[in-house]
């Protein structure tokens, strides 16, 4: 490959980072749930191109798999399945928030910081191309986690932890090109799964609470 | 071979259960299948025992000392726990609780969840153990709100969520790890495999295992019940339908240590400092202390047993900080006598429950007036899980403490005052329930013939654990303390 368009590449791998990034921040801010699932999918994708540039970059033929697989489960599947969810249910309001959204903002840009610092150490020792972007896998882990203890709603809740699954698919990447092919396949499984309990237990909530708001299920005596 | 079967048992059974779970015939397939995953893991400790570890299947799986000995205790509570829920759900379905399409569901999940515990402690493959122990999850989810009521939904929905993100940050640990050990290994297939790990664990980089090692303890220490991470314990283990609360009591807790005792070895290995140790005895101590404390104020006896499940795992977690042979050997000693009793009071109480209607301590007096044996088998399981003589969890928490007075002098007052509390609160609310309580109004029909059999035989292995340790199972033991690295540990 000519040394321009490797260069090229590797400033690509950088972009499709930090748009990850902002659509992790996006995540926090989104007030309307289908497009919390758009930027759901959209994520996906930057996954999808961000895999696709590493494995022609670092010359890793597996990572194709992993990217084309990428593009299948999370850009098609996941979301389609999120989609159809949000319309039997008829989910069309509002994100309600705990923390009003500026505030969550800035509390995440101090998240970010301190993933930085968390993960410098760690890009030291890595031989990969894309070992500056591990701060931003990590950054985007903490802001999925964010996103969950800060939204009322049970569906947002699921929106935070698949993210936290890409962030965390994203670490892998750029730390060690990935994990093991039957690792990757194994921690897919588990998310589809999950992501089929999830639905069932929707349904199960709506039967029982008339409403997805989280605070119903708080008020519910245990003890 | 036996270790592959042992892993096809529960898979077959899962199938099977799966399409003709609805049939009459059903749970006593549930209890068949069940006796052979035990009848395997036996035979599989024996051919451990006799010839050394084995591998199998291009060496993703694999069992050595320490994962036969847990895998002889999932197979024989599992089995155990198939009877009893045998009984209990005749019961349910005969007051008109259980559909037989539901009733399938529950037993195919129980086979999943036997499945996915056992290829947990059958892992050689970091990477699939926690494939294994996040599918244990999701298996039990569902059977943890299996009454829809609004309670059992929260708490499912709780245990979901907190053991989800919990166990993401274990796959995050995996990640350090296998970047930490790709420089050693090579990439691909070999460096998540433990038995690999464990030969190059020296030359590991000391700060990546480190915060890997982190990630792993608050990851599947959320698992194991660990305080501040504890909070969907209780819920789950009182809103469950009460086999289950034995199982994930009795097992899913154990399986969890163990994956953080496999991580432990790496990390010791890799970074010649206290902080591994220091680390769970920090996590231990705090589980130990809060867990009492708040058993303190139960008014519910499945929540009060499942804050002592909270009190017993941190005590085991103590135990394998302290480190050392005896400390190490007590820990393995506290998990399979906890396992063995824990599940037999989650017996005892789920009958107790169902013949009361009510798992309010206050609603539930005369137990001795009503069904004499249950509340024998609840006095017995009593003292032997608040560590009474002449049963085993005495021997292994007085191991424990001479060892902490040894080795960690600070944490021993700690754990003394809570142990204490323990006992007292225990043994109170027990007694409550035994007398007590206004008189009886209606009869109560007699407890059906063979009730209490999986009682007496978790309890009397127990007893004879604590009264003379017969001597194959002290060299089954030596060999769990071989995997550990413990016996040259010092």
């Amino acid at each position: 490959m000519a040394p321009h368009t490797h260069i090229l590449l590797n400033r690509l791998v950088g972009f499709l980072g930090s748009a990850l990034l902002l659509s992790s921040f996006a995540m926090l801010s989104m007030r309307r749930m289908s497009s919390l699932v758009r930027i759901f999918a959209l994520q996906g994708l930057l996954l999808t191109l961000g895999t696709l540039s590493v494995a022609i970059v670092a010359g890793e033929p597996h990572l194709l798999f992993s990217a084309l697989f990428t593009f299948i489960f999370k850009v098609l599947v996941l979301p389609i399945i999120l989609f159809r969810l949000l319309e039997r249910l008829r989910i069309r309001g509002e994100v309600e928030v705990l923390l009003n959204v500026p505030t969550t903002m800035v509390v995440g840009l101090f998240v970010v910081v301190f993933s930085f610092a968390l993960a410098s150490p760690i890009s030291e020792l890595a031989s990969t191309v894309s070992r500056g972007l591990i701060g931003v896998g990590l950054a985007a882990l903490l802001l999925s986690f964010l996103m969950m203890i800060t939204r009322k709603k049970a569906i947002t809740q699921v929106l935070g932890f698949l993210g936290m699954e890409n962030a965390l698919f994203f670490s892998a990447i750029n730390a060690t090109y990935g994990m093991p092919m039957v690792v990757e396949l194994g921690v897919a499984f588990d998310v589809l799964v999950g992501t089929f309990v999830f639905g069932i237990f929707f349904f199960q909530i709506r039967e029982t609470f008339e409403s997805f708001d989280l605070k119903h299920m708080d008020n519910t005596q245990t003890e | 071979m036996a270790l592959v079967f042992l892993i096809l048992s529960p898979l077959a059974g899962a199938l099977v259960l799966a399409f003709f779970g609805h049939k009459k015939v059903a749970p006593v397939l549930n209890i068949l299948f069940s006796l052979l995953t035990f009848a395997l893991s036996i035979l599989l400790a024996g051919e451990v025992y006799r010839s050394g570890p084995r591998l199998a299947l291009d060496e993703q799986i694999f069992a050595d000392g320490l994962s036969s000995l847990f895998l002889v205790i999932t197979g024989g509570v599992a089995a155990t726990t198939s009877f009893f829920s045998f009984r209990y759900m005749a019961i349910e379905s005969a007051h008109g609780h259980l559909s037989p399409e539901r009733s399938r569901l529950y037993l195919a999940l129980y086979q999943v969840f036997v499945l996915t515990m056992i290829v947990v402690l059958a892992s050689n493959n970091l990477g699939l153990l926690w494939v294994s122990l996040e599918g244990a999850t999701l298996a039990t989810v569902l059977l943890v709100g299996w009454s829809r009521t609004p309670s059992a939904i929260k708490a499912s929905w709780k245990y979901f969520i907190l053991c989800g993100v919990g166990i993401a940050q274990a796959l995050f640990g995996t990640i350090l790890l296998y970047f930490a050990s790709e420089k050693t290994l090579g990439p691909g297939g070999t460096a998540l495999l433990w038995t690999h790990l464990a030969m190059v664990k020296s030359q590991l980089e000391p700060t990546v295992v480190g915060l890997a090692f982190v990630f792993f303890v608050v990851g599947y220490g959320t698992k194991v019940g660990l305080v501040p991470l504890h909070n969907w314990l209780p819920d789950a283990h009182a809103e469950g339908p009460t086999p289950i609360s034995a199982v994930l009591s009795g097992l899913l807790l154990n399986v969890a240590l163990y994956a953080i005792l496999r991580v432990k070895v790496l990390a010791d290995g890799a970074l010649h400092s206290a902080m591994p140790s220091r680390l769970l005895i920090g996590f231990g101590l705090v589980s130990i202390l809060l867990a009492s404390i708040s058993m303190w104020k139960r008014q519910d006896i499945k929540r009060l047993f499942a804050y002592s499940s909270i009190e017993h795992m941190g005590i085991s977690t103590l135990a394998f900080g302290i480190g050392g042979p005896l400390a190490t050997f007590a820990g393995l000693l506290h998990m399979t006598a906890h396992s063995l009793v824990k599940s037999a009071i989650f017996f005892v109480v789920g009958h107790i429950v169902q013949t009361s209607g009510s798992q309010k301590i206050l609603s539930i007096r005369e137990v001795a007036a009503r069904t004499p044996g249950l509340s024998r088998a609840l006095l017995a399981g009593g003292f032997a899980i608040t560590g009474l003589p002449p049963f085993a969890l005495f021997a292994s928490e007085f191991l424990i403490v001479s060892e902490a007075a040894k080795r960690a002098p600070y944490t021993v007052p700690f754990l003394l005052l809570a142990l204490f509390v323990t006992f007292g609160t225990v043994l109170f609310r027990i007694l409550e329930m035994n007398g007590g309580g206004p008189p009886l109004e209606t009869p109560v029909p007699p407890t059906p013939p063979l009730t209490f059999f999986p009682v007496w035989i978790h309890l009397g292995i127990a007893l004879v654990l604590g009264l003379f340790f017969p001597t194959l199972l002290t060299s089954l033991y030596q060999n769990a303390l071989l995997s550990l690295g413990a016996v040259h540990g010092g």
